[in-house]
């Protein structure tokens, strides 16, 4: 019998921790116990980027879009959907603003604006067969290469392409794979940058999970471009899941002739390794990151020599982000003049974000750049959590800078990022509303950069920790407005003196900050009080004698016993005691508490 | 002289020996003498020092650079809270509060009878799911203060 229905089940890690691999099971024994085991086929997908509602199932031909599926649920959707043929109504994802269900995936607002290059595997076929990468046209590209094209002619479709890097800088492809070729050397290497070590970021880690035939593909594509036969793929071992899928696609790869010795008989030998990288956000620069494959303590080293010229083992190293790579193959299959014209001219093709924070859908979108902020965090996102006030949003992790609300309308690029501030980045974007202290969170980066800064220059070590300290002085109540120069000295000595740009960057979430929010900082350090109520030092729980009935529920939670009264007697918090939990505040069924 | 007793397993001596005359192996290979015995022990690093012929200062350098390696054996069930940015905004440290509550340690703590550790990590990427802890791998998303008991229970 002919397969009629594919199911298919985000298999993601986002997805696997609500028990989506049970989901898997159990649908593959129902559709056998209910008698059509030969008629679905279900099969384990990455990531669909729409985390908020996973776990997530996709039956097609009718593009049906399950949400938040429960292992038990499997039954209703084999009896029901691929039996009887019907929906299943209470799964579907429910567009609230229409107050109807959607049947399909281009109704929904989260995927309406988003152009899929980088994830257009992601969510349909299964990471773990090369087969399915095969039939979209996978591999297609590595045989052009191969049979058709020189390596000059690689070099100037990427040149058309217009293709920037998606690590971070974007420095043009085209000319680092041209400095890296032109080097004149027996051995060369390849490297795949799957660091991913801004916190808040996961569009490379989707990627390896859902499509990892793609930056291997890549990665090949690079090697007998450059003249190199040997990559390797750093990425964190924090990625279990990404690493396991990248092995089994390596060896796939080469049981098909595809990587190794004499690739598809062309002559050209190609592999590549995984290295693991250990909890160091700074192996993430490039210099520190080759260091770190060689087996190092990962400190960034002065440049030039670039890699290109001297990198791994002093060997000339082309070094790509993930998101880079999987551009790649599209590129040589679909012509650079297609994918220049996505986008904007400053930066050509897509961007992968993971759009996280105080926003209604969390996920991994990827939309063309020169998309406002606004689209992607109001039409994409779905606006702000609980209907509150939107704050701020931060793109570039800890070297970007926050975004307020008069910028929303910037279309997102290279250019127009760094021209408000902040820059691209790795791809995180992180929303933050009214509830949120800005001064906390610029803290909670610095913190961040001071943690894992290599030590090895003063600036970065010395002025980070400094920079540190003052904002502990604005958090605790005890900031000056002498503070806000020193802010500015001490930034701009870790702007010019750091030897790599974790230092040279560091002060940015505090600098964009202290421009647009000004204010914030006011309220922390003329005021002594913190707008948001984040700032334990500067806030104090107080008990509403007019709404408390006396029900003696916040004085049994309070840890520390601050909160007298008799029962049925309005009750006092004693701030001397207090250790600002909010214990108590959860605790009151009758908010008569709050903070002020 | 009564003989040292071996361990690591052979499985993880075949890998070391595999390794040993590979570039870049030490980071390899300490990553495997830790998913095999949870941690690197002084032991152990003398160990790994003598079959590849590096030097203790050498591996010391560079467990000591890179926080996934841990020095000291974690407890049974080791917790890790995420505090990247999106957990943070979501209430991550919460979550730390918490289980200082329900089991008395703080991070970088473990239990007296060795079955909790807990361990504060930067974004384990899945921040679509914030916040998030895992404990022995097992990745828990979305998770709430009530949630917290429940989950711990599981593994006591
Ligand atoms: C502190 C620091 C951390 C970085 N982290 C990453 C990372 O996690 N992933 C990444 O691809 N690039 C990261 N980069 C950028 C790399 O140094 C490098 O520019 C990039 O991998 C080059 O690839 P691309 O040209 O494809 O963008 C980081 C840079 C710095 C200074
Ligand atoms: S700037 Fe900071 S992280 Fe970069 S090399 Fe200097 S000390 Fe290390
Ligand atoms: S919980 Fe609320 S109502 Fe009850 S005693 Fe405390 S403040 Fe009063
Ligand atoms: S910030 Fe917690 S998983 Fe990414």
């Amino acid at each position: 019998m002919a397969i009629r229905n594919y199911i298919l089940v985000c298999g993601g890690t986002g997805c696997e921790s609500s028990h989506s691999d049970e989901i898997y099971q159990n649908l593959l024994a129902e559709a056998e116990a209910q008698g059509v085991g030969d008629e679905v086929q279900v099969v384990k997908t990455g990531c669909f980027g729409f985390c908020e509602q996973g776990p997530i199932v996709k039956i097609l031909p009718e593009d049906s879009f399950y949400v938040q599926v429960k292992p038990q649920d499997a039954k209703e959707l084999i009896s029901e959907h691929i039996i009887k043929g019907r929906q299943v109504e209470r799964l579907l994802y429910n567009i609230d603003t229409l107050k109807q269900k959607t049947a399909k995936v281009d109704d929904i607002e989260f995927y309406k604006k988003q152009y899929r290059i980088v994830l257009r595997n992601c969510g349909f076929i299964d990471p773990e067969n090369i087969d399915e990468y095969i039939a979209r046209s996978g591999y297609e590209a590595l045989e052009k290469v191969l049979f058709d094209m020189s390596p000059d002619d690689v070099i100037a479709e990427l040149k058309i392409a217009g293709l920037r890097g998606r690590g971070g800088a974007g420095f043009p492809t085209w000319m680092k794979w041209n400095f890296t070729k032109m080097q004149q050397n027996e051995i060369k290497y390849v490297a795949c940058n799957a660091d991913e070590g801004d916190p808040g970021a996961y569009m490379d880690r989707s990627t390896l999970e859902g499509d990892p035939h793609t930056v291997i593909e890549g990665m090949t594509i690079c090697g007998k471009t450059i003249g190199a036969h040997q990559g390797f793929i750093y990425i964190r071992a924090e990625y279990p899941l990404a690493i396991h899928r990248l092995e089994v696609a390596m060896a796939q790869a080469r049981e098909y002739g595809l990587l190794g010795k004499d690739i598809l008989g062309s002559g050209f030998d190609f592999d590549i390794e995984i290295r693991l990288g250990a909890g160091a956000f700074v192996c993430g620069e490039e210099t520190a990151l080759l260091q770190s494959i060689e087996g190092h303590r990962g400190t960034p080293q002065p440049r030039p020599p670039f890699p290109a010229v001297k990198g791994l083992w002093q060997k000339p190293t082309c070094l790509n982000n993930v998101e880079t790579w999987a551009n790649v193959p599209v590129i040589i299959t679909r012509g650079g003049a297609w994918f220049n014209k996505i986008g904007t001219k400053d930066s050509p093709g897509t961007k992968v974000f993971a759009l996280t924070g105080k926003v209604k859908n969390s996920g991994l979108v990827e939309v063309p750049m020169g998309t406002t902020l606004r689209e992607i965090i109001y039409d994409i996102g779905g606006g702000i959590i609980g209907g509150k006030k939107f704050k701020a949003v931060q793109t570039g992790g800890p070297s970007g800078g926050m975004i307020s609300a008069e910028n929303l309308d910037t279309p997102i690029d290279f250019g127009g990022l760094s021209a408000i501030g902040s820059m691209m980045g790795s791809g995180s974007m992180i929303v933050m509303n009214e509830d949120d202290c800005i001064v906390d969170v610029a803290k909670f980066y610095l913190n961040f950069s001071v943690d894992e800064s290599c030590g090895k220059c003063a600036p970065c070590r010395i002025g980070g920790r400094s920079l540190l300290n003052i904002l502990e002085k604005f958090t605790s109540g005890n900031g000056t407005h002498e503070d806000i120069d020193k802010i500015k000295a001490i930034s701009h000595a870790m702007q010019v003196g750091s030897l790599c740009a974790l230092g040279q960057t560091a002060p940015n979430p505090l600098l964009s900050s202290l421009k647009w929010y000004a204010d914030e900082y006011e309220a922390h350090i003329v005021d002594k009080k913190c707008p948001a109520g984040k700032c334990k030092k500067l806030i104090t729980y107080v008990i509403d004698p007019d709404k408390c009935i006396g029900c003696t529920a916040c004085a049994r939670k309070c840890p520390v016993g601050a909160i007298s009264g008799e029962v049925k007697k309005k009750h006092t918090i004693d701030a001397s005691i207090c250790i600002k939990c909010g214990a108590c505040m959860a605790s009151c069924k009758f908010d008569a508490i709050s903070v002020h | 002289m009564s003989e040292k007793k071996e361990i690591f397993s052979s499985k993880l001596i075949k890998f070391i020996n595999e390794w040993r005359d590979k570039p870049g192996n030490l980071i390899m290979i300490l990553h495997q003498v830790q998913s095999e015995l949870g941690y690197v022990s002084r032991e152990s690093a003398d160990k790994v020092a003598e079959m590849i012929d590096v030097p203790l200062a050498k591996i010391y350098g560079v467990l000591t650079f890179y926080h996934f390696f841990k020095m000291t054996k974690p407890g049974d069930n080791n917790i890790q809270v995420c505090l990247g940015t999106a957990c943070y905004l979501k209430g991550g440290e919460s979550l730390v509060d918490e289980i200082l509550s329900q089991l008395g340690i703080g991070i970088g703590d473990i239990t007296k009878d060795g079955k909790f550790s807990l361990e504060a990590v930067r974004c384990i990427g899945c921040c679509g799911l914030a916040p998030v802890m895992t404990i022995g791998g097992e990745v828990f998303g979305k998770v709430t203060k009530k949630q917290i008991p429940g989950i711990l229970s599981k593994y006591l």
